[in-house]
């Protein structure tokens, strides 16, 4: 068995020393916690996790685009505290354990000064931990889970969004306001744990501001389904008021697409907390008069602004490079990114002008105050950030090729949002339906 | 290649891993994870033996891993909770096995698929107890009584995997070289002879199977241990296709094959993401694909033959 | 009986979208079939074959549409692009690949074409990127049909009623048709029984074995096309299908058409019905239906069991 021959040995070894070089930089070790000193970088380094294969790539990637484009603004703008930033993407594709590995070679490897985590609750879950463990600052920056910081506290772990209390609470309010009369729901969701706790959170508020409200069924099809004629048919037979669904990407455009062939819209009211992101590629398949979020303020024609020309140029610069307009996780990602160049420039500034060490610079977030593309987020003493909720009706314009937001309620943060120290199951029980009444004005759709 | 120089090469193979780990602080977790899934691929590599695939293997990993996450609110105890998880996959490996073990070819592999799907609905469904997808994250653990925590429970997980694989690296070799080996070999090749002589080809893949449960269980502990988060993806049927993809690509000649194999993979893994991260899938197919067409034997036969050839 | 008189009706609506989500299944999964037959190895790149069928499909409708095609001829689209992607891939996976690894271990053969799926999963995505895509024009054309239910109709799609349950009627009718009453059908067939004994007769078991890898490829891209314009297809729906075929497959018998009829017909029945009496359980149910088939046929639905050899 020479098997490949002499030959085939040498190229094999070649093979192997092109491997090895290549790979070298790999096997450097990183900077270590403590190494730093107040010596200012030659870059700061971000890893960013987010899914960039797998099906909820339909937001892995715009984050990705977003953050892209962002850090070349800021490269061009001469850097955060003069220093250039450089981004360096790993992806959540393949699971908890790899992500984990990934931190570590982030930190440990790469000696990255900062970390953006990520856009599964289960990557996020997992992560936090670490960044305490190996002390880097962890911005997380997409995932929705409140479990995070309701059951732990962290010192290097924040996010710069809101999570899925507020996210799914403004959503039923604002059904309360506008349809204040429905005796029944039904709810269509995702078969895994997003599509279960937006369900129970939604629930749980419901039957405290509303009870006797009627389950007409509540449906979980497989996560990735792609045919829910089944679920349609079902839902369609028991006329209920209100359809209910999170869900997002393919399985929400199906639903979408599927629903309008079927004319359910025409039956009941939907109420979709992330049909924002799905808008544009279903375009006018989804009706008018259907209530749908945006896991926050996030909406590129946003009707009041606190800077209308920052969204704008947001907007207009994504739209012009990537040939879409942007959605919530590239709302996402310039928070992320905002929090980031607002964190270091106060830690440089409390250091009067020293760059500060990792400890300092996770200390930094706290409490901290940056601008959004559309309001601004505070991140409060827990590490949860601030973030307003807007949800608006569907409306078809001549203006837009897909279905633009009316009658939209900005939810200011703190009363969606719920208090430091409490759990959602417990708060969104204590209740009552005096909010309802006290909602902001909607405003319409302006052309 | 004689018992004698696959030792050396084992013990080799442990102090190189000892040493990686020393100098490069971040494969410590890498190579741990890659020691568990070796584990569990040893279990395939016995199945393997009598020509059986399984592609559901998963199942006891994750059975494994969620039996830590769970058992550790109770027992925090990791030299308690190994064995314990490592005995229940077993006993749950000996029920399936009872039904499985009965089929062939890609009825078995089907079968044992279809059940750790079936698992992994389960634990989407119970999402109450085990928040679906989001998983479990491990309460504190001990290792005698100590926390198992830090730098210093990075090298207590990389220890014991260290010595369970060398363990039953051990047992397995022996194993293939006694009759029982032999037996599954004849599952293989010609199945009614066993009949003929006396011996219940089931009752020989039944020991096979209830022992890669096992040995799955260990490296599912060893998962969980290490990420300290547990989700059913751990269950799903990609994982199981990841671990005979190891085996194939270690080769299946020797009970050091899936170790290579695990070592080879992780780091390829590694590797590709860091460098591809939009196309780390095409780099592993392409990596598989040119193992099997030019080196059928894994990288072990490909050691092996230029050694030979030397 | 009480129930059956007051659900009756709804009885009648399960079935209807269970027949709709059976011809769906089927179509997916009697290629695969048919390909294990003849070639004896579980491709499991098929998923990757729907998957990029759907993605021709939805690019040159869009395509078309955009150059002002009618309505109408989104249908023959569909078709066409499903030939053109089974024409222009299926031979050269069976040339350059499979042909090669003919002799091999079956587990080889198998994970070739696991590592085909992980090379063809990234290559879709750089091709056709990671927002969902989606082909409806033939859809809206075909209009809705309302079911009588009490006082109350329910629309359906006439796509969903006619078009899916047609194609996949007339694809089983045809293949029957052809395996048994052509030359070549039977030609077919003889290297499905037994490959050896049919080259013995001169056949050209070469050339069967690449037509018959190119028919499944291009069922496979055909069931990709039919589910573009009521699917949205983002990457991993190859990942998904596969396992769904490769269920119904199993259940099936290996090789036999009519008996993936019957299971597809099963399992989409059996989900239908699920999501009305326990939707708790509908991800599991085809899972179920394997278990409990090959509990009391092992074989299989129409398998035949093999001799044993000595």
């Amino acid at each position: 068995m020479a098997g490949t021959g002499r030959d085939g040995v040498v190229t094999r070894r070649e093979a192997l020393i092109g491997a090895g070089a290549a790979g070298a930089s790999l096997l450097m070790p990183g900077r270590s916690a403590w190494a730093q000193g107040a010596a200012k970088p030659a870059e700061i380094k971000v890893g960013i996790a987010t899914y960039l294969s797998g099906p909820a790539s339909v937001f892995g990637v715009p984050g990705r685009q977003t953050a892209e484009m962002l850090f070349d603004e800021i490269n061009a703008a001469g850097g955060i505290a003069g220093v250039k930033v450089r981004p360096i993407f790993v992806d959540e594709g393949p699971g908890v354990d790899h992500v984990v590995g990934e931190y570590r070679r982030l930190v440990q490897s790469e000696g990255v000064h900062l970390i953006f985590a990520a856009i599964s609750s289960a990557d996020c879950i997992a992560c936090a931990p670490l960044s305490d463990e190996l002390k880097r600052p962890t911005l997380l920056w997409d995932c929705g889970t409140q479990r995070i910081f309701e059951d732990n506290r962290y010192s290097y772990a924040f996010r710069t969004q809101a999570n899925a209390t507020p996210e799914i609470l403004a959503a039923l309010l604002y059904l309360l306001k506008v349809k204040p009369d429905f005796k029944s729901i039904a709810v269509i969701n995702q078969d895994y744990a997003w599509g279960r706790d937006s369900w129970d959170i939604f629930r749980t508020a419901m039957n405290t501001l509303k009870p006797g409200v009627k389950v007409a069924a509540e449906l979980f099809p497989r996560f990735g389904a792609t045919d829910f004629s089944t679920e349609i048919t079902r839902v369609l037979a028991l006329r209920p008021d209100v359809v209910l669904s999170t869900s997002w990407g393919g399985d929400l455009d199906a639903l979408i697409r599927q629903a309008s062939d079927r004319k359910l819209f025409e039956r009941a009211t939907f109420v979709m907390p992330l049909a924002e992101s799905s808008l544009q590629r279903v375009g006018k398949a989804l009706p008018a008069g259907h209530i749908v979020g945006a896991r926050g303020d996030h909406w590129f024609l946003h009707p009041s602004p606190a800077d209308p020309e920052r969204l704008k140029r947001f907007s207009d610069t994504y739209k012009a490079k990537y040939n879409a307009w942007p959605i919530y996780p590239c709302f996402h990602m310039a928070q992320a990114v905002s929090a980031m160049k607002a964190g270091i420039e106060k830690a440089v500034a409390a250091k009067g002008g020293g760059w500060p060490t990792d400890a300092e610079l996770a200390s930094a977030f706290k409490g901290l105050e940056f601008p959004s593309p559309t309001a601004s987020v505070r991140i409060r003493e827990d590490g949860q950030g601030l973030e307003n909720q807007l949800i608006g009706t569907t409306l078809h314009s001549d203006k837009y090729p897909f279905p633009v937001l009316t009658d939209m309620i900005v939810f200011p943060a703190e009363s969606v949002t719920t208090p430091v120290g409490q759990k959602s199951a417990d708060w969104l029980k204590t209740l009552t339906p005096d909010m309802v009444a006290k909602l902001p004005q909607a405003q319409a759709f302006k052309s | 290649m004689t018992r004698r120089s696959e030792t050396l090469f084992a013990l080799a193979g442990a102090v190189l891993i000892l040493v990686l780990a020393y100098a490069v602080p971040w494969l410590r977790f890498v190579l741990t994870i890659a020691l568990a899934k070796g584990l569990a691929v040893l279990g395939i590599l016995l199945l393997l033996r009598a020509g059986q695939v399984s592609f559901g293997h998963a199942l006891y990993l994750a059975l494994a891993a969620y039996t830590v996450a769970f058992g550790a609110v109770l027992v925090p105890e990791a030299l308690l909770l190994l064995p314990a998880a490592a005995l229940l996959a077993g006993i749950v490996g000996l029920l399936i096995g009872l039904f499985v073990v009965r089929y062939r070819e890609i009825f078995f592999g089907m079968l044992n698929l279809a059940l750790s799907m079936v698992f992994y609905s389960v634990l989407e469904k119970f999402y109450a107890l085990t928040h679906g997808a989001d998983g479990i994250r491990l309460p504190p653990v001990t290792v005698l009584g100590r926390p198992l925590a830090g730098e210093t429970g990075e090298w207590t997980v990389l220890g014991i995997a260290l010595v369970l694989a060398l363990a039953c690296g051990a047992l397995v070799r022996v194993a293939l070289a006694s009759p029982l080996g032999e037996a599954l070999a004849g599952i293989k090749t010609r199945e009614t002879r066993l009949d003929f002589m006396g011996v219940s080809p089931k009752r020989v893949l039944l020991a096979a199977y209830v022992a890669s449960a096992v040995m799955a269980g260990f490296a599912g502990a060893i998962i969980a241990l290490t990420t300290r988060h547990v989700t059913p993806a751990l269950s799903y049927w990609t994982t199981s296709g990841e671990l005979v993809f190891i085996a194939i690509l270690g080769g299946a000649g020797s009970v050091l094959g899936p170790f290579l194999g695990a070592a080879a993979y992780e780091l390829t893994r590694v590797y590709a993401a860091a460098t591809f991260a939009n196309a780390w899938q095409l780099v592993l197919g392409l990596v598989l694909l040119a193992v099997i067409v030019f080196a059928p034997g894994g990288i072990w036969g490909m050691i092996t033959s230029r050694r030979r050839a030397a | 009986m009480a129930w059956l008189s007051e659900n009756g009706i709804l009885v009648g609506l399960a079935l209807l979208d269970g027949l709709s989500y059976a011809a769906a299944v089927f179509m997916v999964a009697v290629g695969l079939n048919l390909v294990f037959g003849v070639l004896r190895v579980l491709n499991v790149a098929h998923g990757s074959l729907y998957a990029i069928g759907g993605y021709a499909a939805a690019s040159i409708g869009l395509f078309a549409a955009s150059l002002g095609a009618p309505p109408w001829l989104g249908l023959p689209i569909l078709l066409a692009a499903a030939v053109l992607v089974g024409v222009a891939l299926g031979p050269v996976i069976e040339r350059l690949l499979l042909r090669r690894m003919q002799d091999r271990e079956p587990v080889l053969q198998l994970l070739v074409t696991f590592a085909l799926f992980m090379i063809l999963e990234d290559l879709q995505k750089l091709v056709w990127g990671v927002q969902p895509v989606v082909f409806d024009a033939p859809l809206k054309w075909l209009g809705t049909v309302d079911v009588p239910f009490g006082q109350d109709a329910i629309p359906f799609t006439a796509y969903q009623l006619y078009v899916l349950p047609g194609v996949a009627l007339a694809t089983l009718a045809i293949l029957a048709c052809v395996l048994r009453y052509t030359l070549t059908g039977r030609m077919v067939v003889a290297v499905t029984v037994d490959r050896e004994a049919a080259r013995a007769m001169g056949i050209d078991a070469a050339r069967v074995t690449m037509l018959t890898f190119t028919v499944g490829a291009a069922l496979a891209a055909l069931g990709g096309a039919l589910a573009a314009p009521t699917v949205s297809l983002v990457p991993g729906v190859g990942a998904s299908t596969i396992v769904l075929s490769f269920a119904v497959v199993a259940t099936a018998g290996l090789g036999q058409i009519e008996g993936a009829a019957v299971a597809a017909l099963l399992i989409g029945l059996g989900r239908s019905f699920a999501v009305y009496v326990a939707p708790e359980f509908e991800v599991v149910v085809p899972y179920a239906i394997m278990v409990a088939v090959l509990l009391f046929r092992p074989q299989g639905l129409f398998g035949v069991a093999e001799t044993r050899r000595i």
